[in-house]
């Protein structure tokens, strides 16, 4: 007998909530970027866990594109970082307060 | 006991415990160090769903290309002694966390009461073709079939995104001409 789907969906949404947690008490770029990833993990944790239980391989499938997705992302976002750290010498957000580089 | 169980709570409370890691560490560092803890145990719940492909990617892709690419820029920068100070706002750390608080039990509360509603309202017949379903186990080959059947356009799309962020990432990281060449 497989574990209710609860337990998954419980443990996705207390990793997806410790991610907005990071996100908003951080103020390193590059953590912010490293909780974004945590819940992006937490959603594919959903995603798989739905779709044992439908018993459809689309979650799967899912999984699969956001993955990509989020390599795309994190290769840009932290482009990103790099060229504001080379402008300003700080990632801190909290500096980086003015669209004018 | 269930040992599916207890393989759940090992995975699960390392996955925790990671992701609390992450968001506590000063040192980015020690951050992506207990993010890959994160992904690793994520890749074991994986497996324990049956989805041996998805873990499998997980760990190639997350823990071995993003979060390379987290440490080399991590370490491009030379972030160590720069960002230990002032880690964290203190102003607002305190509501943050209590509204974090509050989403983490709205969360939980929408997972366990929405599935209740969901089997109460479901007849007899329904719920067991699900759980017939449920049985049939989901194979790489079922991914492999859909990804390149029902959703061909998605996945052609997703190397179009993936072409634009390389083009993205070239032009944003370009060194600027030198004034005198």
């Amino acid at each position: 007998m497989s574990l209710p789907l609860e337990y998954y969906l419980v443990l996705s949404a207390l990793l997806f909530t410790i991610g907005v947690i990071g996100v908003l008490i951080r103020r390193n770029a590059i953590i912010i970027f490293m909780c974004i990833e945590l819940m992006l993990n937490a959603a594919n944790l959903a995603f798989v866990a739905i779709s044992r239980h439908l018993g459809q391989a689309e979650g799967q499938l899912f999984v699969i594109f956001v993955m990509a997705v989020a390599a795309a992302e994190v290769a840009i976002g932290l482009a990103i970082i790099v060229s504001v750290f080379k402008h300003r010498e700080t990632i801190n957000v909290d500096e980086i307060n003015s669209l004018k580089g | 006991m269930n040992p599916e169980l207890i393989v759940f709570i090992i995975f699960g409370t390392v996955s925790i415990i990671g992701a609390i890691a992450v968001i506590s560490f000063r040192h980015p560092i020690y951050s992506a160090l207990s993010l890959i803890v994160t992904f690793f145990s994520q890749a074991g719940l994986f497996v324990l769903l049956g989805a041996h492909f998805v873990a499998a990617v997980q760990v190639i892709v997350y823990a071995g290309a993003i979060m390379v690419l987290f440490l080399f820029v991590i370490m491009l920068l030379n972030l160590g002694t720069l960002s230990a100070k002032g880690a964290l706002t203190g102003k607002l750390k305190g509501v943050a966390i209590i509204l974090g608080i509050l989403l983490a039990v709205e969360g939980v509360y929408i997972a366990v009461r929405a599935l209740k509603n969901d089997t109460a309202v479901a007849s007899d017949a329904a719920k067991e073709a699900a759980a017939a379903l449920a049985n049939k186990p989901i194979e790489t080959y079922d991914i492999g079939r859909l990804l390149f059947s029902d959703y061909l356009l998605p996945f052609e799309v997703t190397s179009l995104i993936l072409l634009a962020a390389l083009i993205g990432v070239i032009v944003l990281v370009k060194r600027d001409k030198q004034p005198e060449n």
